[in-house]
């Protein structure tokens, strides 16, 4: 797989550098023009994977969150968020919309909307070891849109 | 991230600025939760308007704010959602329990 352009970062999982995260992946994501429902949708998305980060991964500390990024074949940028917290034991049921494992004010929502603003996500987990989330969206080319 | 709120008779109006996340979340709860429990509203606005980014912290802030408000017989109505937030909104099957706005008309993603 042809990878066009990429960077890295991480930074603590702490609530306030939400905004850069998904900031920083829009702005990479920017050279390909993407629309601006393109942007909101990679925003929304990596503001869910890291949220859950930050949430669930590391309840209890702060730990590191990586993102790569890449832009490949096709103008898809791939999205991978990881983390190096407790783990999902069960992926099929976290990703189930509403499913929650701490309730409160937190809707059960993250994977689904992650899943309704890419064209596609994986989850890989293992318990003790940590999760990574790979997103991937395609932007389309403007003149496809605008005939 | 500011909420103006004004209560008007029984309807208290929260008028939200700025992005909604999970970082930001709980202040705006806060403000809202603080005015509701002394105005007792019968109706909750929760206006969008001047919302330029929402995730899934922002569906959990109208469940939230519908569960307290709906112990006391009151409602949530969401105003003026972008398309975008409508969108979010729409997924969440917000619409079971609370009002909304159809999306801006003169907003369009293109």
């Amino acid at each position: 797989m042809q990878v066009k352009n990429k960077f890295s970062l991480s930074f603590p999982a702490l609530s306030a550098n939400e905004g850069f995260a998904r900031g920083a992946v829009a702005a990479f994501a920017a050279g390909l023009d993407p629309t601006l429902e393109e942007i909101n949708d990679i925003k929304t998305s990596v503001s869910e994977a890291v949220t859950n980060c930050i949430v669930h991964a590391y309840k209890s500390g702060v730990g590191q969150v990586y993102i790569y990024c890449e832009i490949i074949e096709d103008d898809v940028v791939k999205i991978r968020i990881k983390d190096k917290g407790c783990g999902i034991p069960d992926i099929k049921q976290a990703m189930e919309p509403l499913y929650s494992t701490i309730g409160g004010e937190r809707a059960g929502l993250g994977f689904a909307v992650m899943q309704s603003f890419s064209d596609k996500i994986r989850v890989s987990s293992k318990v003790g070891k940590g999760t990574t989330v790979t997103i991937y969206k395609k932007i389309m080319p403007r003149y496809r849109i605008n005939g | 991230m500011s909420v103006k709120i004004s209560n008007k008779g029984e309807v208290l109006y929260c008028s939200i600025s700025g992005e909604i996340d999970h970082h930001s979340a709980g202040s705006i709860r806060k403000a809202i939760d603080d005015a509701a429990n002394s105005a007792m509203p019968n109706l909750l606005v929760l206006d969008f308007a001047g919302v330029t980014f929402m995730d899934s912290s922002g569906i959990g802030l109208v469940m939230g704010r519908y569960r307290n408000i709906s112990k006391q017989g009151g409602k949530v109505h969401i105003s003026n959602p972008s398309p975008y937030i409508h969108k979010l909104m729409h997924i969440s099957g917000i619409e079971r329990i609370a009002t909304m706005d159809p999306v801006r008309e003169e907003e369009s993603y293109r």
